[in-house]
């Protein structure tokens, strides 16, 4: 095991995959010679050439489309779209195009590609730099959706998802690139739909994903020492597909469930979660199921203001006090 | 291949001087002006294509009025000459990028009638086996890469397959057929700047029939020819060529996909032509004024190029011979597609994700 930060093992993730394969490139804004605006691509031009990691224009379109038309005739390309804000200006390539050509064309057409993007906030950089978008992706038939918490679930998924014959959306969080963490030694492959049990409890579960992992497990352990409340924090990963049966039975153990979600109120992630649970779990339940998420509004840029509508460890513990009576 | 043309005033719609004129030497029994270099055998597969296109076209219209074809349907009748000169040029293993006008540029690279009509139809028989209807046909065995139908989205996906080609050192060139429209949405800047950047080989073709949609382009767009005097803003030669005249699209082809192949680099190409129909089965078109349309009816491309035939000395049974032939052939495959199942139902599951299914939990 060595330790990385998030930011290592995305290029870690990427250059083991390069190294066996060489039909997996590269491109994006300021990946290459620049090694990312997050820093995350370090070291791949250097390793790989510039035929394989290549700086694009600004031009989303431009990039999400020549990844599609080099999945369709035999690579395996991997699109860096900076932020997951900029999604928005090329949504016609994922939405329109690369989600549904495989179904249209009654399976002519493959698409193995992955679309790499900064997601989520706490970085003080404003509604158009700071969204939490997963929810987007997750709305659409055709996509994968993967947001990893952890160094060594970077590494894993990512590679995961280099190799994985559909379109994957990949989800990193800014504000996790400067964490560290251990990352198995040798080739790591993890997989895709699959939720990982990051503490066990036995009073209620929590879900959730990207930066709010760290934060429930946080929540957690205060709930447990200040309160001796018991909670299973599962960390979702992968939207898409769904690790229903890792959920279902923490749910079923607890008879409480949580969903802690970066993303405004209306139709975030943990809505579809909770609407399985309640359909397929009521006579389970022990209490109503109780979501925390950003509430519906804009994310503020002040760190004051951000800070308050971003779900903190101390609002989990606050709603779970209130609504655990 | 460029074509200067005067930039003197001209009503808009008319078309180039140029292009009347080859029309009328034709007219008057004069031997067209550049006819040497393309030779029989090619040029009898030039018409075959378009009559080809031509009659399916015409077949999908009446089917529509059976009310055998439902939905929507963007016909290509008057634009012929254009993927059947591209058809022509393209090599097995070259990659055509459509858009929701793409009965032709499907056709003109051997794609089967049945699989087309029975596409439009909703039959088992079709490219896609009903899935993808009108808009989107599809048959990669061919090297059609797929049909678009969001204007402009295509581009940069051509883009990108050229991008592969030239990774993997292969020779394989990219085609782009759009629309005039097109050329007024982000994604064919982004597309165009990105492929000449990085040389790579895709040819972009902008069939400009004079309106977007129910718009004339002339009243939407600041420059005169909409692709052709954009070109240079992507360091690209200026081409603007007549897209009714099948020997003229060959040649820009042949010449702009020998470009490619050598590497060095995209084609911006405008063809000028014209829609006989509406813009989809919807629009009468009757925004078009009467002038314009009894102008471009008399260059269409089919009679046209049927006449320069007979001028270069084909005998007119052997014209007749092979029309009779296409149209038995499209007979037989309306039969068959209309013969031809309804999809199963299981195919409403079949294929979100490679493994062949849909499923989205555990």
């Amino acid at each position: 095991m060595a330790e990385l930060t998030y930011r290592d093992a995305v290029a870690a993730g990427i250059a083991q995959e390069m190294e066996r394969d060489d039909s997996v490139v590269c491109l994006g804004e300021d990946i290459a010679a620049a090694g990312g605006v997050f820093k995350a691509t370090v070291g791949l031009l250097e390793k790989f050439g510039p035929l394989r990691v290549r700086d694009t224009p600004i031009a989303e379109q431009a990039i999400l489309g020549a990844a599609m038309g080099a999945a369709m005739t035999g690579l395996r390309p991997i699109a860096e779209i900076m932020f997951s804000d900029f999604l928005a200006v090329c949504w016609d390539l994922v939405a329109n195009e690369i989600a549904k050509t495989r179904y249209m064309t009654n399976g002519q057409i493959s698409l193995p590609l992955v679309i790499r993007t900064g997601n989520g906030g706490g970085s003080r950089f404003g509604a158009q730099h700071s969204q939490s978008v997963e929810n987007w992706a997750m709305a659409i038939p055709g996509l994968k959706v993967v947001a990893p918490s952890t160094p060594a679930d970077v590494k894993g998924l990512l590679a995961a998802a280099i190799r994985d014959p559909d379109p994957v959306m990949f989800f990193e969080h800014k504000a996790l690139y400067a964490t560290k963490g251990e990352v198995p030694d040798g080739e790591h492959v993890d997989t895709l739909g699959t939720a990982a049990i990051r503490r066990q409890g036995s009073d209620l579960t929590i879900a959730a994903l990207g930066l709010m992992v760290p934060r429930a497990l946080e929540a957690a352990d205060k709930l447990q020492a200040e309160h001796g409340i018991s909670a299973t924090v599962i960390d979702v990963r992968s939207l898409v597909p769904l690790d229903t049966q890792t959920i279902f039975a923490a749910v079923s153990k607890t008879g409480r469930f949580y969903t802690v979600e970066e993303n405004p109120r209306l139709c975030g992630w943990g809505a579809e979660i909770s609407s399985l649970v309640a359909e397929e779990l009521f006579w389970d339940l022990d209490a109503p199921i109780v979501r925390i998420t950003t509430p519906h509004v804009p994310l503020p840029a002040a760190d004051r203001l951000e800070d308050l509508t971003i779900p903190s460890a101390r609002r989990i513990v606050e709603t779970i006090l209130k609504t655990i009576d | 291949m460029s074509i200067e043309r005067s930039t003197t005033t001209r009503k808009r719609s008319e078309p180039p001087e140029d292009m009347v004129l080859a029309t009328e030497q034709t007219a008057a029994g004069l031997r067209p002006r550049i006819n040497d270099d393309i030779d029989a055998t090619t040029r009898l597969a030039l018409y075959r294509s378009q009559f080809e296109i031509r009659v399916v076209e015409k077949r999908a219209y009446d089917l529509f009025l059976q009310n055998l074809i439902k939905g929507t349907s963007h016909l290509a009748i008057g634009q012929e000459a254009i993927a059947a000169g591209f058809g022509v040029s393209m090599k097995p293993g070259d990659w055509s990028f459509c858009t929701y006008r793409g009965h032709a540029h499907t056709l003109a690279r051997g794609a089967s009638m049945t699989g087309v009509l029975g596409e439009l139809m909703g039959r088992e028989c079709g490219l896609m086996g009903g899935k993808g209807g009108s808009m989107h046909l599809t048959d990669i065995d061919k090297g059609v890469m797929g049909s678009y139908a969001i204007i402009g989205a295509h581009l940069p996906i051509a883009m990108g397959a050229a991008w592969s080609a030239q990774y993997r050192g292969t020779d394989q060139v990219a085609v782009c057929f759009f629309g005039d429209g097109t050329t007024n949405i982000g994604a064919f800047h982004e597309a165009l700047s990105m492929a000449s950047v990085w040389k790579l080989p895709v040819v972009f073709v902008c069939e400009n029939n004079l309106y977007m949609e129910y718009t004339p382009i002339s009243a939407v767009t600041p420059v005169k020819y909409p692709a052709a005097d954009r070109a240079a803003a992507y360091g690209l030669e200026r081409i603007l060529i007549d897209g009714n005249d099948a020997d003229e699209v060959y040649r820009t082809a042949k010449s702009a996909i020998a470009r490619a192949r050598a590497g060095a680099g995209p084609s911006l190409i405008e063809a000028l032509t014209y829609r006989h129909h509406g813009h989809s089965r919807a629009d009468p078109a009757k925004y078009r004024p009467t002038e314009e349309v009894e102008a471009w009816m008399k260059r269409d491309p089919i009679p046209f190029y049927r006449q320069r035939l007979i001028d270069l000395g084909v005998a007119e049974p052997t014209i007749l011979a092979m029309e009779e032939e296409i149209t038995r052939a499209v007979d037989e495959a309306t039969e068959t597609a209309k013969a031809s199942k309804p999809p199963g139902d299981e195919l409403i599951y079949k294929d979100v994700w490679a493994n062949g299914g849909w499923a989205w939990r555990n």
